[in-house]
């Protein structure tokens, strides 16, 4: 320990220099490897994937599974538990564990999907207004500006409720109200790049609008891309359990985590870990889901120091 | 400043009817308003009927100006659900919105600035891990399970809060604290980062070699400075709290906006929900404007 920073404070130039020789690749792994939050935030994030994707075919309970002989059993922990059902059962005798597992899915599908609509209305809307400058930057302005004022919530719940609620829904819905944070940034490097000299170059030699946007612009804000989706995969999941504890959301019987509470919240007197168990879940999803995020900013970050 | 707070006021009047515009076309395009108020059993002849009774069948520009005129001279409609003018049930839910997002607010902050000036004074510190891992999990804790759990602690198992209901105040403070918890956060952070930035200034430096250091010089030199972006954020956060509402008043049963929210749009009361969305996007706007004026009379650099 000692000797290491013994070392470091020798030399700390001939390590700087030592960076400018590897390649990028290598600097982002090496930053990867040395990066606690977000290796614990990618190994849960796998472990919860796992559990939920594979999870269920190791489950011979079906999540829709009613047996009403055996409703509200407590999980094996508490007295009266049993192993036939890891996490107790639900008011209608469905496997709980089974239900919290398959609720992995739904949350993954509906946060990915719902981030993917964002990044494509924020990161268009976005370049536009970056490469072209003027009145058409200020007038996507003012639809941030708007967008903003919006009570993104109480809209998504008229939306979706009234639509008619059903997953394309809900995805459909969440990711045109979460779109600003994706324009914010797009915006801002894609003016920083649009005056470097290589666009200047392109533009000298004859590309297109088109081309440029897509072979100089686009390669340069990837990186903040990837890091505001993971973010926002995040957000989504938590709107829908939102949305779905509320009713206006997915609806039963489908297994989703936010339902999943509401229903429990009828037994919050007696069976408090219907309520807890599935919050848990949720947690963990978007922890580690915002842990990634804030680990791959750092990582990709080209001023953040190789230790 | 004149200049400052009437160019503002522009943009919001601006934005404020590009709002009231989206909404009412969202609702009476996306959705088709005769179908909600039939309702989803509905046969084509009912639908039809409901559309002519209503007026849906007419162009729906004549239908926004109608709307609009009638809301300019204070006539927000009348409620289908509740069979009520929209304007008394407003006046008669508002308060108890007001009263828990004044109180969450004040919750965030009693909260969120002892806590970033903890972590601001001891940088790296365990205290500063401990509120990142603080406010990295408040991110991640969906505000209708923080709201349950902390009925299921503090109401069903040491049973010191009463469960729900909006009697009295005392009803408000489990309600407020999971409002607020949501908003720690963002404003720990930034008064945070905001008093690191200042304490390198070079004031502080000169205040620094004339003597004054600990408390003095945060509270009387640093703080004044640090505390200006997060006032804008605390209103903005005030802003969020009307919307966020809908969650919180549902799982304490408070009867308040957010709920008329929620029973309106389970109830297909497009005028209610419509007059709603406007009121909390026209709140938000106006606490903006807010903070903005109060930003630049404070700081004579951003007029």
């Amino acid at each position: 320990m000692i000797l290491k920073t013994f070392i470091k404070r020798l030399v700390p130039r001939v390590l700087e220099d030592d960076i400018s020789i590897l390649s990028p690749k290598t600097v982002v792994l090496r930053k990867a490897i040395g990066h606690s939050g977000f290796k614990f935030g990618l190994l849960l994030f796998i472990l919860i994937i796992l559990l939920g994707i594979l999870g269920p075919f190791f489950l011979d309970i079906s999540p829709y599974q009613q047996d009403l002989d055996k409703r509200l059993l407590p999980p094996v922990w508490i007295e009266g538990g049993s192993w036939d059902h890891l996490l107790g059962t639900d008011g209608n005798g469905r496997d709980y564990l089974s239900r919290i597992l398959s609720g992995t899915r739904i949350s993954l599908t509906i946060g990915i999907g719902a981030a993917l609509v964002g990044m494509i209305i924020g990161v268009t809307l976005g370049v536009i207004a970056g490469y072209f400058g003027g009145w058409i930057d200020q007038f996507v302005n003012y639809i941030l500006t708007c967008q903003l004022a919006l009570p993104g919530l109480l809209l998504a719940m008229t939306l979706v409720f009234l639509i008619g609620p059903s997953i394309p829904v809900v995805i459909i819905v969440i990711g045109c109200l979460h779109w600003t944070l994706f324009l914010v940034v797009t915006r801002s490097v894609t003016k920083r790049i649009v005056k470097l000299d290589f666009v200047s170059a392109s533009n000298a030699i004859g590309a297109t609008k088109l081309q440029i946007i897509m072979q100089d612009i686009l390669p340069g804000i990837i990186n903040q891309i990837i890091v505001i989706f993971t973010l926002e995969v995040g957000v989504a999941i938590l709107a829908e359990a939102s949305l779905s504890f509320l009713g206006v959301g997915i609806q039963p019987p489908t297994p989703s985590w936010g339902l999943l509470i509401a229903e429990g919240k009828e037994a919050i007197f007696f069976q408090p870990w219907l309520i807890v168990l599935p919050g848990i879940a949720l947690f963990l999803l978007v922890v580690s889901i915002n842990m990634l995020g804030d680990g791959l900013r750092d990582i990709m970050d080209p001023k953040s120091k190789l230790e | 400043m004149l200049k400052f707070i009437s160019g503002r006021f522009v943009v919001v009047i601006a934005v404020a009817l590009t709002l009231s515009f989206i909404t009412f076309f969202l609702l009476n395009v996306a959705i088709d308003p005769a179908q909600a108020v039939a309702g989803e059993e509905a046969e084509a002849l009912e639908i039809e009927q409901v559309r002519q009774q209503y007026g849906f069948d007419r162009p729906i520009l004549i239908r926004y100006f109608e709307w609009f005129k009638a809301v300019l001279t204070g006539d927000l409609g009348i409620s289908y659900y509740w069979n009520k003018p929209v304007g008394s049930l407003l006046l008669e839910r508002a308060p108890e919105t007001i009263t828990l997002a004044l109180m969450s607010v004040l919750v965030t902050i009693f909260i969120a600035i002892p806590l970033g000036i903890c972590a601001a004074i001891n940088p790296n510190s365990v205290i500063d891990r401990m509120c990142l891992g603080v406010a990295v999990s408040f991110q991640a804790i969906p505000n209708f399970w923080l709201g349950l759990v902390m009925i299921i602690i503090f109401s069903v198992t040491f049973p010191i809060f009463p469960v729900s209901g909006d009697k009295t105040y005392f009803h408000f403070i489990l309600p407020s604290i999971v409002l607020g918890a949501s908003s720690v956060p963002p404003v720990m952070r930034l008064m945070r980062t905001g008093l690191l930035d200042v304490m390198e200034a070079d004031y502080i430096r000169t205040a620094r070699s004339n003597g004054f250091f600990g408390r003095k010089l945060i509270l009387n030199h640093a703080m004044r400075n640090a505390l200006l972006p997060v006032v804008s954020v605390l209103a903005v956060q005030l802003g969020h709290k009307f919307g966020g509402s809908v969650i919180t008043e549902s799982v304490f049963s408070i009867n308040g906006l957010g709920r008329l929210a929620l029973e309106s749009i389970l109830g297909a009361d497009i005028p209610t929900v419509q007059i709603l969305v406007f009121v909390f996007a026209f709140t938000f706007l106006i606490l903006n404007l807010l903070a903005d004026i109060l930003n630049a009379y404070l700081d004579p650099r951003l007029r």
